[in-house]
């Protein structure tokens, strides 16, 4: 007679809990597997890699004007574009996207504009979400008063539509790139504020809310370690997503002559100033639009995935 | 509903003062002195003195912003230097440019949009969903001055010669006019009444006075100049709509009732269109309604790059000579046209969904 023995199970930590997964390893985890998001990603990537490159890869200075040029350079004001691989002859100097009105090197400046559009996204969304989240925290926590106050003063900034309120404010502290960053980012507070306030408002009331003040702790404990982080991912995904508006709305004040003002190798102040060539000299006006848009459309891109992937409730309609 | 419609109406009072505030804030934080800003560098001290004794400059600060709400209570918005006109007869002159421009773009948007959504919600996941919101991406992320320069190059230069071909910039062709229906009917209205601003108003739209006159050259003249600008300022109310129609119908279209609707026989048209699309309008009225406003600050850039001398245009103009009574004034009528539509979005949406008015 034969007794089955049961081979020992050994126990230790790894059979008996589930693998942990962190809710950041879920979202990357659902972030590469929906397309979108991963061009998103792979456009982002490449925009960071040449903003951080430009110095080195551009082969011209982005504000060097080549007047002294000698005529045997055959340097000429907005040429097309000259690239020997694809056949332009060698006795003129290769510009991949033509040159300005100038006398600039396209393909420098486009460059450089790769650079001043992330940090006009990053800027102007940075100074939205801390201002946006003090008063909507300021709001969702103490109510009363100083909520209502708060929330009407947003109401307002909400009833002009963005850009005109933007033009607004520009025209009035006078044109530049710095001032222009300054009016995108007041007029892009009410967002944040809103979101923040929202998420402090639904948690303000929650037990262990209570249990953290019930055991001492201050306000600014219980408001930025308690109730905050819980803010974070709708900000997130507010805030990727309003990159891709501010870099929009920072275009279109630039192509007004409100923006970056000359030489500064701004995409929508280099489309403005040429627009007037569309016709002579399209590439001109092509390439620094289908980069602005290339932009947009990969924080775009990116914030959607992020929603999704942070907001379960939302994964079947993706 | 009429309870409903008196909140929401008490609750746009504070909105409208507080935009009164912020425009008044605004003027007052011009660099240097408000009348020379105002009426330009050349003003002389007397018509200094003259102007701000007028609008109360002269008086604490409390005082002259009493002064300016009086003012635009009257409907005097102040004065363009430039033009020297008001600000009301210039809106009344170019309103309507813009007006016909949003609405064709609005119209074009919903046309398109609207229909794309559903397909795209109806075969989920197909490759028709995939390429109709690869491009509602493309169109959201789109810079509206940038189409509108590629769309003339395409259609005024590349294409030119082909039936095809349209014009880049301009309402009308050169040689073209237009005469007042009011006019051309034999109206004899007084210039200045109420009557006569409304029929002039209407009158401005090209295409809508070319209907009541039967002017079928300038409709036709008319149309092909709006093509381009009023699809340039669509894209993005397009794409923001063929995507909230996707998400809601696929909203709807997971509900319980649907099943009873398909397994009770129905047919799949009977299905899409009259239990499903009804119900996944509602959040449409918002995005439309919201569209309003990206669409008025859209027409300053697409005015601008087609040369069409509407709202946007005159406003673009009005910043680069420096003109802050154009800027302050048109600030405050479109803000508070936008209040305004809101308004119509949400009472709209109440009377559509009985649950919000009876909350």
């Amino acid at each position: 007679m034969t007794t089955e023995t049961i081979p020992p199970v050994k126990l230790d930590a790894s059979t008996l809990s589930l693998d942990s997964v962190s809710l950041w390893q879920i979202t990357r985890r659902r972030l590469f597997r929906r397309k979108s998001s991963v061009v998103g990603m792979v456009i982002l990537a490449i925009l960071i890699l040449i903003a951080l490159t430009a110095q080195w890869i551009a082969p011209y200075s982005p504000t060097l004007s080549m007047l002294d040029a000698k005529p045997s350079q055959n340097v000429t004001k907005r040429s097309a574009p000259c690239i020997y691989a694809l056949g332009c002859p060698t006795d003129q100097p290769q510009h991949i996207m033509g040159t300005d009105g100038n006398l600039r090197d396209e393909f420098s400046r486009m460059l450089y504009g790769a650079r001043l559009s992330l940090m006009i996204g990053l800027s102007t969304v940075s100074f939205a979400i801390f201002i946006g989240t003090v008063l909507g925290a300021l709001g969702g926590y103490f109510g009363g008063w100083i909520d209502n106050l708060i929330m009407r003063v947003m109401d307002v900034l909400l009833a002009f539509p963005s850009l005109l309120l933007a033009i607004a404010i520009v025209t009035v502290i006078g044109p530049g790139l710095i001032n222009a960053l300054l009016a995108i980012g007041i007029v892009s507070i009410p967002a944040y504020a809103r979101v923040v306030r929202g998420s402090v408002l639904s948690v303000r009331e929650m037990d262990y809310v209570s249990a953290s003040r019930a055991l001492g702790g201050n306000t600014y404990e219980i408001l930025f370690k308690r109730i905050l982080p819980n803010a974070l991912t709708p900000l997130i995904v507010q805030g990727t997503l309003g990159i891709a508006s501010a870099i929009l709305d920072a275009a279109a004040l630039s192509f007004l002559g409100l923006g970056a003002q000359p030489p500064t190798p701004e995409w929508g102040a280099m489309l403005g100033s040429e627009r007037n060539q569309v016709f002579t000299a399209p590439h001109l006006v092509f390439y620094p639009g289908l980069a602005i848009m290339l932009t947009v459309l990969a924080f775009n891109l990116l914030g959607d995935g992020l929603r999704d992937a942070l907001d379960p409730r939302l994964a079947h309609m993706s | 509903m009429p309870t409903y419609i008196l909140r929401r109406l008490l609750l746009s009072i504070p909105v409208l003062f507080g935009i009164l505030f912020a425009t008044f804030a605004l003027a007052r934080l011009i660099p240097g002195d408000p009348c020379r800003a105002m009426l330009g560098e050349k003003a002389t001290k007397v018509v200094c003195d003259e102007f701000n004794h007028r609008h109360g400059l002269d008086k604490p600060i409390i005082v002259q912003f009493g002064v300016y709400v009086s003012e635009i209570a009257q409907g005097d918005f102040g004065t363009s230097f430039r033009y020297s006109k008001p600000i009301t007869e210039l809106l009344m002159e170019r309103l309507p440019i813009t007006v016909e421009l949003s609405f064709a773009a609005l119209l074009f948007s919903i046309i398109v949009g609207i229909p794309l959504g559903v397909i795209s919600a109806v075969r989920h996941n197909t490759w028709v969903d995939v390429v109709t919101m690869m491009w509602a991406n493309i169109g959201v992320s789109m810079p509206v001055f940038w189409l509108g320069l590629m769309l003339a190059y395409i259609f005024a230069l590349t294409l030119k010669g082909t039936p095809f071909q349209l014009p880049p910039s301009g309402r009308l062709s050169a040689g073209l006019i237009t005469i007042p229906f009011f006019e051309v009917w034999g109206l004899e209205l007084t210039k200045g009444t109420f009557i006569y601003n409304i029929s002039d108003f209407f009158s401005r739209m090209n295409i809508f006075n070319a209907v009541l006159t039967g002017n079928w050259e300038v409709f036709k003249d008319a149309a092909i100049h709006l093509i381009l600008p009023a699809f340039a300022l669509s894209t993005i109310p397009m794409a923001l709509i063929a995507r909230m129609t996707r998400s809601s119908m696929l909203e709807v279209l997971g509900q319980d009732y649907i099943r009873t609707a398909r397994a009770k026989g129905l047919s799949q048209r009977a299905v899409i269109l009259k239990h499903a699309f009804r119900n996944a309008l509602l959040p449409l009225a918002t995005v439309i309604g919201l569209s309003l406003g990206g669409l008025l600050g859209g027409a300053v850039l697409t005015e601008t790059v087609f040369n069409l001398s509407g709202v946007g245009r005159i406003l673009y103009d009005g910043i680069t000579a420096r003109d802050y009574g154009i800027v302050q004034g048109f600030t405050v009528v479109i803000a508070m046209f936008f209040v305004a539509l809101n308004l119509i979005v949400d009472i709209s949406y109440a009377y559509l969904d009985p649950r919000i008015r009876l909350n």
